[in-house]
């Protein structure tokens, strides 16, 4: 524990803030293109929200209402968050899980790389991803769906979705550190598609069991795809500060396990 | 070993100046097995070191430990005078390490612009590209190369720093022979830039023909240590190959015969002295015939250490305990 307490607080180096910038830039864009070209996660992350909201949003619904508003801009809420979750859990889990696993994080780790590099690059990442869902789903929702809102809020109901990335990324983070390689996305997998269904993303919530709908009450999608449905006049009971917090507690716990897991790394044998 | 040690006193710090890598009497342990027993081991500046050893004998796990990505149970890893986990050192320092997989999707010159990005002065990406062998494959995605063009992306990514000192894990590990000269030359080319180099391998050939020194490494101990060919002396023994029509049995009958064994139509017997032998082998077999003698290899000579070495390891815990007695 000590020696890896020594890592962390040792790593800082003299460079200039320019050098330094450009090292998270570099990191960053090169993440970006890496998962940009991996078909696995491009058609999986980015097209299935898309797909699902074109097909239930414009396709079949996008007359009708729920609870007051017009299905293709609620959707955009659910979906939006459905969108920003995948994203930003493979983006992260899967290739920190794999990078691991398979010896490459120890190259990058025995380079003078900043070790907080890694992390940021897979988190601006994830909330790129997020925003280009986010901002096909407005552009489809605006000139298929008749989606009709002031840009202020438009803005605002990106932000707060490109924000909502950073729990899921943390959540990633924490399950890349204790899944293998081969098990990280399946494990995602089983994290996603329950926490979607049952926090109101493919249903919409009221329609949802009873029992479905108390244990979303502790789900971070749901608190996600509230603020977000906050934003376009469909929101529920709680209040906007009740979500974030929540939001921001999962958050801290899952970088506390990310962390206690980083910890473990250093000192672990591989291969 | 204590010879050593006594050494670097005696020279006072110019010794330990030029020394840039060391193992100060490290032990590491992963739970009950014992990955590294007492090992001293040190690299001067300039010098090509190959740690040289069956699978599982520890080489990796040294290499690690000069890297920093793992901390001795007990003893010291140093770098430059220092802590390997130092960034100032790691920004002196290139790796090169077994990797199970490499993000594919990117371009090798991209993988080398991130890589550059860390160090204070790379080298220039073209200077990398053709130092590594590399001209025409910038544009390559890494998931489209060939197993020796990977390795090659990896040792760019180890000099593109231009480090002072070079750690090379099994850098032809599972390469054909083109491939594995063509990352010698590699090696060499950089070696005759005045780096200082440690190499591991189990590749007896490739220790031989990149390194200034050898360490032979076993089960977790240096079993020997010097230039290759040192290591040959000491085990100094001949190879004879002959068409006999001596059985296999009698033929390890014979006095001074390590080993026999045959190899197609003809036996191979290792032996301390061939001229005893010889004469034992003519007057036995008037027929004998294709009569080779040769120096035994290193690959001998690396077989009879390690062999002598296991063999010697419960000898020598009654001898050292027997020296506590007295």
């Amino acid at each position: 524990m000590s020696a890896a307490t020594m890592t962390l607080t040792n790593v800082q180096i003299q460079r200039s803030p320019r050098h330094t910038a450009t090292i998270y830039l570099k990191e960053a864009k090169y993440e970006f293109l890496k998962n940009l070209r991996l078909r696995m996660y491009t058609a999986s992350v980015l097209s299935f929200p898309i797909m699902f909201y074109v097909l239930f949003g414009l396709v079949l619904n996008s007359k009708q209402a729920i609870g007051g508003t017009a299905v293709p801009t609620y959707l955009i809420a659910t979906y939006g968050t459905f969108g920003v979750m995948g994203a930003s859990l493979f983006g992260t889990a899967a290739g920190l899980a794999s990078d691991r696993g398979l010896g490459w994080l120890q190259v990058k780790r025995a380079s003078p790389m900043p070790p907080f590099a890694y992390f940021a690059a897979k988190v601006i990442t994830s909330m790129t991803f997020s925003a280009v869902i986010v901002l096909a789903l407005f552009a489809l929702g605006i000139t298929l769906g008749g989606v009709r809102m002031p840009a202020a809020l438009f803005a605002r109901l990106l932000g707060t979705l490109v924000a909502g990335s950073l729990p899921f990324s943390s959540m990633g983070l924490a399950v890349g550190y204790f899944a293998g390689p081969n098990s990280a996305p399946p494990t995602i997998n089983l994290i996603y598609l329950p926490m979607s269904f049952c926090s109101g993303l493919w249903v919409p919530f009221m329609f949802l069991p009873k029992v479905v709908k108390q244990i979303a009450l502790v789900l971070p999608p749901y608190h996600l795809s509230q603020l977000a449905l906050g934003v376009v006049g469909a929101g529920t009971h709680e209040s906007a500060a009740t979500h974030w917090e929540v939001l921001i507690a999962f958050t801290m716990i899952c970088l506390g396990i990310a962390r206690i897991g980083f910890q473990r790394d250093q000192e672990k044998m591989y291969g | 070993m204590p010879a050593t040690l006594d050494q670097t006193c005696n020279h006072g710090t110019l010794a330990s100046e030029a020394i840039v890598a060391s193992l100060q009497g490290v032990n590491k342990n992963y739970g009950n097995i014992c990955a590294l027993r007492d090992v001293d081991f040190r690299v001067r500046a300039g010098e090509v070191v190959a740690l040289l050893g069956p699978n599982g004998a520890g080489k990796t796990t040294a290499v690690k430990l000069l890297l920093g990505l793992l901390q001795p149970t007990s003893g010291k890893a140093r770098v430059f005078g220092g802590d390997p986990t130092n960034p100032e050192n790691r920004m002196r320092t290139g790796a090169m390490l077994q990797v199970g997989r490499v993000p594919e999707t990117l371009r090798v010159r991209e993988h080398i612009d991130l890589f550059s990005s860390y160090y204070q002065s790379p080298m220039r990406a073209q200077d990398i590209l053709a130092t590594a062998g590399l001209e025409n494959l910038g544009e390559r995605k890494f998931g489209d190369l060939s197993g020796g063009q990977r390795q090659r992306v990896l040792f760019a990514l180890a000099i593109c720093g231009d480090p002072d000192l070079l750690f090379l894990d099994e850098p032809t590990a599972g390469l054909d022979v083109e491939a594995r000269r063509m990352l010698w030359d590699q090696i060499r080319h950089i070696v005759s830039r005045g780096k200082t180099v440690l190499l591991t391998t189990h590749y007896l050939q490739e220790a031989d023909a990149l390194a200034d020194r050898i360490a032979v490494i076993n089960q977790g101990e240096i079993i020997a240590e010097g230039t290759p060919a040192t290591i040959k002396a000491q085990t100094a023994g001949k190879r004879i190959r002959c068409i006999t029509r001596l059985s296999l049995s009698t033929l390890r009958g014979i006095r001074g015969v390590i080993e026999a064994k045959e190899d197609r139509e003809a036996m191979e017997l290792h032996t301390g002295e061939a001229e005893p032998v010889l004469r034992e082998l003519l007057a036995r077999d008037a027929t004998l015939s294709g009569l080779e003698i040769s120096s035994a290899g290193l690959e001998e000579a690396f077989l009879a250490l390690t062999q002598e070495s296991s063999k010697s390891a419960t000898h020598v815990t009654r001898s050292s305990f027997s020296e506590e007695m007295q």
